[in-house]
């Protein structure tokens, strides 16, 4: 059942980045106290009011060390892991507890050293992420054979090619040569793409994103609490999620791809529809992922989203600015991206985007995937 | 020492590496709906019945997506890279994970059930081009 009018509006009122790239000095719990401590004071809070918190991917009971670690005792946790769209997904449920009064003061944190630990190794992951028994045997690397399959499938019913699934990586790059914390910086084309080792075909290695640290803290609050932020509240009008499949055999179409219950309950939440939306944030753990966005969310028809980004439609002049941080591809992705689009979004939703601001912007759209293209979670962000 | 089937403590799928020790394709079939199901399950997913048993697939299967992988997989897969992963759609109507033999085995391509044997472990299936 769709959630409408709860009581109580919710807005993000604090973001920050931890330490990105290539983390040396830091520990994953230092690198969250720095997010959280950066993100609290830019709402106007402090650790002492944290009440909620929301984390993933950070250890056996996630929730309770990291809550140790910062002095916090929260009256409600939630580590639900929905992989990377987990922290796009927090988005709805500390919504719902901030509206019951079950907290007052929601922080969700993420940080990762995947890199410098060198503990991204895919076919290893792969051991223990799918079943042992009937998908494991034939070596699929999680999560880019994946996605490998889902672009041979796109390409096989749709004729998309590979030159317009390299233009989502040349646009992401293009954004991220505006922003000075983006890992890749220099001009990128499609050839540079396509003549990239193939990775699992008919993704090359640029096709795929970064693996690089990283992490962030957001804090939402309810209305009056919100005022107290030095910047402006940003609000989350809608947000939905969904987890479809963990086998990727048992995924029975493209178009029943987790990411289209998410996005429809998002704007179907927030009443607006695509032509409101001036930034979107997409997860772009592959190339194919952000087509696959475009076709779920709807700002394309099934088929056209390759078409679309290689008409320029992403870019900082296109017609639905995207990936406006770099993304994935070329600005930061420690393992779980989501709260890293979130706390793009809500930099240009503030106008607080420097080079790489969208002009005007006031109504962006976060879609995160997680697992195994397993899970979605869309949110609509609205400023004022 | 007995020789192990299969690694993983699940009863409720011991009868599909049995049969594929011996070199058959098993599938479930629900006794009240009739449809077909892959993965093994407890229950029929689509009428909910646990009229649930197993029949022999044909082996027959069109593919549904592939990937080439060009990393070299883990010690216990043991795959030569480059190998082709794919997802194949059995003429029964489930669909599952496997290899092709064949990297010409395009999308959209018959192939039929082959057995990889393994080193302790039941062979698994995998598909190839259509022989007879």
């Amino acid at each position: 059942m769709l959630m409408t009018g709860l009581a109580g509006e919710v807005f993000i009122s604090g973001v920050a980045e931890a330490p990105l790239g290539e983390v040396r000095d830091h520990s994953e719990l230092s690198m969250i106290a720095l997010a959280a401590r950066e993100a609290l004071a830019d709402a106007g809070l402090t650790l002492a009011d944290v009440d909620g918190l929301f984390v993933n991917y950070l250890g056996e009971a996630g929730t309770v060390q990291v809550g140790e670690y910062l002095g916090i005792q929260p009256t409600y946790s939630d580590s639900s892991d929905l992989g990377g769209a987990a922290f796009v997904a927090f988005l709805g449920h500390a919504s719902a507890a901030l509206q019951t009064a079950r907290c007052t003061v929601a922080l969700v944190v993420y940080a990762s050293r995947q890199r410098t630990r060198a503990s991204r190794t895919l076919n290893h992951w792969n051991m223990k992420a799918t079943s042992p028994q009937f998908e494991q045997p034939y070596g699929l690397p999680a999560p880019i054979g994946q996605f490998g399959l889902l672009a041979a499938r796109h390409i096989y019913e749709f004729g998309t090619t590979p030159e317009q699934l390299a233009s989502v990586a040349v646009t992401a790059r293009q954004w991220a040569g505006m922003n000075p914390k983006a890992w890749q910086r220099d001009p990128l084309t499609i050839d540079d793409v396509l003549e990239s080792r193939m990775i699992c075909d008919p993704l090359h290695r640029l096709d795929c994103c970064l693996i690089t640290d990283g992490g962030g803290a957001v804090v939402l609050t309810t209305g009056d609490r919100a005022r107290d932020a030095d910047n402006t509240p940003i609000r989350v009008a809608g947000t939905g999620e969904s987890a479809r499949q963990w086998h990727i055999a048992q995924l029975p179409s493209l178009a029943a791809s987790p990411g289209v219950a998410a996005a429809r309950s998002a704007l179907q939440m927030a009443n607006v529809v695509h032509r409101d939306i001036d930034i979107f944030e997409p997860y772009d753990a592959s190339t194919i992922s952000v087509l696959l966005a475009l076709e779920d969310v709807g700002f394309c028809a099934r088929g056209e989203a390759g078409a679309f980004v290689q008409a320029g439609s992403l870019t900082p002049t296109g017609t639905l600015p995207s990936i406006t941080s770099g993304g994935g591809l070329s600005y930061c992705h420690p393992g779980a991206l989501g709260i890293l689009l979130v706390i793009e979004a809500v930099r240009q939703l503030r106008g607080q985007a420097g080079l790489r601001q969208v002009p005007g912007a006031t109504v962006g759209l976060v879609h995160g995937i997680g697992g195994l293209f397993s899970t979605a979670a869309t949110a609509v962000l609205v400023r004022g | 020492m007995v020789e192990s089937v299969f690694d993983w403590d699940d009863p409720t799928t011991a009868y599909f590496w049995e049969a594929a020790r011996r070199g058959q394709l098993v599938i479930q079939r629900c006794g009240a709906c009739r449809q077909y199901q892959f993965y093994p399950r407890l229950f029929c997913l689509a009428c909910d019945s646990d009229d649930i048993g197993w029949v022999a697939a044909s082996g027959r299967a069109t593919v549904y997506s592939q990937t080439t992988v060009h990393l070299r997989s883990s010690p216990e897969v043991d795959l030569d890279s480059p190998y082709v992963v794919a997802v194949v759609e059995l003429e029964e109507g489930p669909r599952l994970l496997t290899n092709l033999t064949e990297k010409d085995c395009l999308i959209g391509s018959s192939v039929q059930v082959g057995w990889r044997p393994r080193r302790g472990q039941a062979p698994v299936p995998v598909f190839g081009p259509v022989t007879s």
